[in-house]
């Protein structure tokens, strides 16, 4: 996928004078806070389970490279085919090949962000492979002109239910229908014939167990199944991070990943599939193939920004951001959007490429607070900023202001006469008014909100005269 | 170099990897799948009846419906009676596992395969069933294929009482001292096929069954 998170700022701003995107923003807020909140109270010990998941992540994280290779030979000794991706270009040669030496002419997907990572779609039609994405949301993108996703979860939570009724009515040529059952059936319906027909199912992986070699899929709708079970080729593509020791683990999961993601106690579909059809068998794929990738993920193995790699792809987080809540998904930039997004494209894709991105937070800490495997997303935007600043990646102007800032700070006398300067030229500024509303040394401060106007005298003034008897 | 070699390369030099801590890292592998540690547990009340109350009371919370009766002879009556209520042609696919028991008594015609897109119908039994969230677990093997929980849009469940386990590591704990190692697909089913992608509005039926019906086998 094309990165323009370059264009953070610019992005962002459409999104806020967007009125359907606004519009559609607040009619999805606080649905999935809401759900998670009450399906989480179910867990006994949910602190616990937390610190178990994080516990077992870190585990992995910690030996990455033996359990990868552990994985790799309990998948193997099933059946299955493991090859390697260092990125995108690599997944899409690797699935091209794989659907060429199959004969594969049509492939159906179960939802990969990692597949986004790689840009699959274009590359596979570009070799004459026809892509079919089968999650509802995922499809609705797909026929929209292959728009990218705004959430992990809910890829269309940025759209209404009127542009899907003009999409399906545009691109399906039925009558238009304004009721989500329908729609939904209808999709069901054009997707039946694909999931039946198509020789090649694609899947990510929720993750990978390395005692038996299994990838473990979480999905609400079905496609998931149908994705693994109809075709004769299977192909998941996952990142190198994904493995967890074993089934107790993933069951440990579970009771976190859906009520974290969608509130649910459970997703509809939890698929554990291990090798490739076995004689007699009715149905399944006769190959198998993982595709472990990196794509900048390996670097971040023993680096500061470690704990990233638990991620499990929830959701929680942006679901909880005010940011995201506000600008939506696109504004991003990349394949993973609000505070994990933030972390993430900057990793993956390089620190300069995504400067706006550490900024883009209040760090008021809502996403460290219910991110099933604790990871500390504040702190890790904070270490990015730091590494700007480290990298000189910050403007100049920022730059000297900080020294400035640094110098008068540490100098109390000096900082005591330019508070007192700054305060009283603030309250002159305002003119008697309770705020000003542009501040010419800071605009961007005063583009969407006013700047309170100081009383005119200082904290140390005011201390210093309470003092006096 | 190798894709392989160049990742995993990477990984063992941020992890200073050496052949001494290489194998205390194995070691440790080693050990951790053989100790299968669980993590917390919500508590689940391990009676029977207790088990057999939990797995209905959620399974209607994941808009399964439920019926029980006793024995497997009786089902095939419970299966007709329920298809009639939805006024569904007397037609359905079946696990060949179950095609021994007697439908064409309870007037259902069945056909032990696995399921076609015009299957309206299918009828599984389960390897086990959880207590703690309401969900099937079913193994594929040649005489319980996957296809037949999906394909059709009503799927109905025959679930032994002696089946109920409270969580999802009591089922795997079982298919390891039942069947050893795990089946190519073994898929957790908890109510029909659901989507909330438009406008986070649930709607069931998205690809899989629109319904899913559980026929509790109290004297099984």
């Amino acid at each position: 996928m094309d990165l323009r998170a370059r264009r953070f700022k610019a992005n962002s701003e459409a999104a806020l004078a967007n009125p359907v995107l606004q519009a559609n923003m607040k009619t999805a807020k606080g649905k999935f806070v809401d759900k998670r909140a009450i399906s989480i109270r179910e867990i006994d010990d949910f602190e616990g389970t937390r610190e178990a998941a994080q516990a077992l992540r870190n585990q992995v994280i910690e030996n990455l490279d033996l359990w990868l290779e552990k994985f790799e030979e309990t998948a193997t000794a099933r059946g299955a085919t493991v090859l390697w991706a260092k990125d995108g270009a690599e997944i899409c040669r690797h699935v091209v090949d794989i659907g060429r030496q199959h004969g594969v002419k049509k492939a159906v997907k179960s939802k990969s962000m990692l597949s986004e990572e790689a840009g699959l779609n274009l590359a596979l039609e570009a070799a004459g492979i026809q892509p079919v994405e089968t999650d509802l949301g995922e499809y609705i993108l797909q026929i929209n002109d292959n728009e990218p996703p705004s959430h992990i979860i809910a890829p269309v939570v940025h759209k209404s239910l009127d542009e899907v009724a003009d999409l399906f009515h545009a691109v399906h040529k039925t009558p238009r229908k304004t009721e989500i059952p329908a729609l939904t059936r209808e999709a069901r319906e054009v997707l039946r014939s694909h999931f039946l027909t198509a020789e090649m199912g694609i899947s990510g992986g929720n993750f990978l167990v390395a005692e038996t070699g299994s990838v473990a899929l979480v999905t609400n709708e079905g496609n998931g199944r149908m994705v693994t079970t109809l075709p004769r080729v299977h192909v998941v593509i996952t990142g190198i991070e994904k493995v967890i020791p074993t089934l107790e683990d993933l069951s440990t999961l579970m009771r976190l990943l859906p009520r974290s993601a969608t509130g649910q106690s459970i997703s509809n579909y939890v698929s554990v599939l291990t090798g490739t059809k076995a004689a007699g068998d009715l149905d399944g794929p006769e190959h198998l193939y993982f595709i472990l990738v990196d794509n900048g993920r390996a670097d971040v193995v023993g680096s500061e920004f470690q704990d990233m790699l638990r991620c499990i792809r929830c959701g929680a987080c942006m679901n909880h951001c005010p940011v995201y809540q506000t600008i939506g998904g696109h504004a991003y930039g990349w394949v993973y959007p609000g505070p994990m997004g933030s972390v993430l494209t900057p990793l993956y894709t390089g620190i300069e490429n995504a400067i706006d991105l550490p900024h883009a937070a209040t760090l008021c800490n809502q996403c460290g607070v219910v991110c099933p495997v604790k990871i500390p997303l504040p702190e890790l935007l904070r270490k990015l900023r730091e590494k700007q600043v480290e990298k000189r990646l910050r403007p100049w102007s920022e730059r000297v202001a900080f020294r400035l800032w640094a110098w008068v700070a540490s100098c109390p006398t000096l900082y005591g006469i330019g508070t007192r300067f700054a305060v009283r030229y603030l309250k002159w500024l305002a003119g008697g008014k309770p705020s000003i509303p542009v501040l010419g040394a800071a605009p961007e401060w005063t583009k969407g909100r006013d700047f309170p106007a100081p009383e005119g005298r200082t904290f140390r003034e005011l201390y210093a005269r309470r003092r006096q008897p | 170099m190798s894709s392989r070699a160049d990742i995993l390369g990477r990984v063992r030099a941020k992890l200073n990897r050496n052949a001494a801590n290489a194998a205390v890292g194995r070691a440790a592998i080693e050990a951790t799948l053989a100790a299968r540690v669980q993590g917390p547990r919500p508590a689940v009340d391990p009676q029977k009846s207790a088990l057999a109350a939990r797995l209905i009371e959620k399974s209607l919370a994941y808009s399964s419906t439920v019926d029980q009766v006793a024995t497997a002879a009786e089902a095939p009556a419970a299966v007709a009676r329920y298809m009639a209520g939805l006024k569904l042609p007397m037609k359905a696919v079946v696990w060949p596992k179950l095609a021994g028991l007697d439908w064409p008594t309870a007037g259902i015609a069945v056909e032990a395969r696995g399921a076609m897109d015009s299957d309206l119908v299918g009828i599984t039994g389960c390897f086990c069933a959880i207590a703690e969230t309401g969900t099937l677990m079913l193994c594929g093997s040649p005489d319980s294929p996957a296809t037949v929980s999906l394909l059709p849009e009503t799927h109905i469940a025959l679930v032994p009482a002696s089946r109920i386990v409270a969580g999802m590591e009591e089922g795997f704990e079982l298919a390891r001292a039942e069947l050893g190692r795990l089946p190519r697909a073994v898929n957790f089913v908890s109510g029909p096929s659901r989507t909330g992608d438009i406008e986070q509005t649930i709607v069931l039926g998205a690809h899989g069954p629109y319904r899913v019906h559980l026929i509790l086998l109290t004297a099984e």
